[in-house]
């Protein structure tokens, strides 16, 4: 199996403050790899390296076959992101928002075209063609973020908390759309505190006070710590923590 | 039982958005009512006209008997509110801000300690940092002292657990149990389905109209389909597949299993040994019994 994010010994320190404590592992591709912690674990930090946004203290880390101290700039060009506070732009419109994402990821006109014209068809946008962003419904919205997000053909994406207060037959249509683009052989990189869409990633890791204390599929997780649901498992965990945010 | 909110046919329209269609409902005084659904579904407007922050187009409501458009002053020293967002005084200390609000509705912290002790304790040993120096947690528990310093009869918390992890949610909902047993009316808002079973009883909202009211059980109990429980190896694609069956009803991922409902007199012993033989030979299916996320999906079909 293809590696795509390799991590080994990541350190993170901020002064005295460990927020990443010595993390290790590896996401493969065609994976979707659920990144859960307490709020305050570590995540987000952890996640901002992996993006090329900010640097480790110490350990070897590639993303997508890229350093995350030396080929910053590689790394955001080969991975995409989209997270509920932010994906596009409010006052643009759909076709606006395509063409900017297109351009700043150098999508030819060409693509930026068929790119368009799929993603009215297959997420049924005709009835918003004129509308801008802020107009639509939430569902919608993420789910041409997550569209948007994809248009460059990552090797990874980043999903920090996609499905945050969208109905349930809207994140469920998400989780689909997710499950199509794993097959098409994207790695996914999901946050989340939906606890039953835990259970829909291939491996998950747990983070509590900057380490990771748990790593495997959510059925080895259930058998191992002897409870039924992910939110169990994660309540143990979470529950030794000693820090908050 | 007497009444502590009673809402009637509540309207409110923002250009090119009906944000609240016409909604009744009632509220019990001394329960915990929770109003669930998603984001736009028009919660925090239903608040914001409770609280007297809002004048509604058509319809009315009272809290505690008073009109929230006429009796707008007393209505205030009568609630305590929770908003969504973080709206303490970031660069007062925890304790200039208890005061600050207490101040306002003319009280002490020494008069009213006894509301926020089992909460407020908690935090007291930080009570000179900045407000915006605290944790998330942190955060919750201060505002919640602050929104009760007064002695409100009606509380209301809007989406108090969004984006908040497992563990932080469940002890917020402890809390507001045993703020339950001081006879308090506690309404509260959240996108989480599963935190309909810790009410009393729930409003399921959808695009600024009532789903359903009743209590968690109730809601339940009123699901009109059988509902199945299938696990397979390839969950995915075997959703996949039954979604395009002409006889399924309706298939969800839920976790770890599919939760199927069949059309009427589609015989599901027959129709899995069909499903199986598509390659899923590991398929186990099982009866359960829906959650209020079903019952919420099932409503929306039919809205």
């Amino acid at each position: 199996m293809k590696t795509v994010v390799t991590v080994k010994n990541l350190v993170k320190k901020f002064g005295d403050f460990v927020a990443n404590d010595n993390l290790n592992f590896e996401v493969y591709q065609g994976e979707i790899f659920g990144f859960l912690g307490a709020n305050g674990a570590g995540k987000t930090t952890a996640i901002k390296i992996l993006c090329g946004l900010s640097k480790p203290t110490s350990g070897e880390i590639t993303v997508a076959g890229f350093d995350v101290y030396k080929q910053r700039e590689e790394i955001k060009k080969n991975i995409g992101y989209m997270s509920q506070k932010f994906s596009l732009y409010d006052d643009l419109t759909i076709r606006e928002n395509i063409r900017f994402y297109g351009g700043i990821y150098g999508l030819s006109n060409e693509d930026i075209k068929s790119k368009t014209g799929q993603y009215m068809e297959t997420l049924d946008l005709h009835e918003y063609a004129k509308s801008r962003v802020s107009d639509l419904p939430l569902g919608i919205k993420q789910k041409l973020a997550f569209s948007v997000a994809v248009m460059h053909e990552p090797q990874i994406v980043f999903l920090d908390e996609p499905t945050s207060g969208v109905d349930p037959i809207t994140r469920r249509q998400f989780w689909d759309m997710i499950n199509a683009e794993a097959e098409k052989g994207t790695t996914l990189f999901v946050t989340t505190h939906y606890m039953d869409e835990a259970e829909y990633c291939h491996r998950i890791s747990i983070m509590v006070d900057g380490r990771i204390d748990a790593l495997d599929s959510p059925h080895n997780l259930k058998q191992q710590f002897e409870v039924d649901s992910i939110e169990e498992v994660f309540i143990q965990l979470a529950r030794k923590a000693t820090r908050d945010e | 039982m007497s009444e502590s909110v009673i809402i009637q046919n509540l309207s409110k329209t923002y250009p090119g958005v009906k944000a609240l269609d016409g909604i009744s409902c009632k509220i019990n005084q001394g329960e915990i009512f929770g109003f669930i659904g998603p984001d736009g579904a028009g919660k925090t407007t239903l608040f914001r006209i409770l609280t007297s922050l809002l004048i509604p187009d058509e319809g009315m409501a009272t809290v505690d008997g008073d009109d929230v458009v006429k009796d707008y002053k007393s209505i205030r020293s009568k609630v305590g509110y929770m908003p969504g967002k973080f709206s303490l005084y970031q660069d007062l200390s925890v304790e200039e801000n208890l005061k600050f609000f207490a101040g306002v509705f003319k009280t002490t912290i020494a008069e009213n300690y006894h509301l926020i002790e089992g909460i407020y304790k908690q935090i007291e040993p930080f009570k000179h940092r900045l407000a915006g120096k605290l944790s998330g947690g942190m955060k919750q528990k201060l505002a919640l002292s602050c929104a009760l310093i007064h002695k409100p009869t009606v509380l209301f918390l809007d989406e108090p657990t969004t984006g908040v992890d497992a563990v932080s949610r469940k002890e917020f909902w402890e809390m507001l149990h045993q703020l339950k047993s001081t006879g308090l009316t506690i309404i509260v808002s959240t996108p989480y389905m599963d935190e309909a079973a810790l009410c009393d009883r729930v409003a399921l909202l959808q695009k600024g109209k009532i789903l359903s009211i009743a209590s968690p059980e109730e809601i339940v109990a009123e699901f009109p389909h059988k509902l199945y429980s299938i696990k397979a190896q390839k969950l995915y694609p075997l959703n996949e597949l039954l979604k395009q069956e002409g006889q399924v009803h309706s298939t969800y991922l839920f976790g770890d299993n599919i939760h199927l409902v069949l059309q009427e007199n589609v015989s599901i012993e027959i129709f899995m040994e069909k499903i199986k033989a598509e390659n899923f030979n590991d398929l186990e299916w099982e009866s359960i019994l829906p959650g209020i996320e079903d019952c919420f999906m099932e409503l929306m079909h039919k809205a």
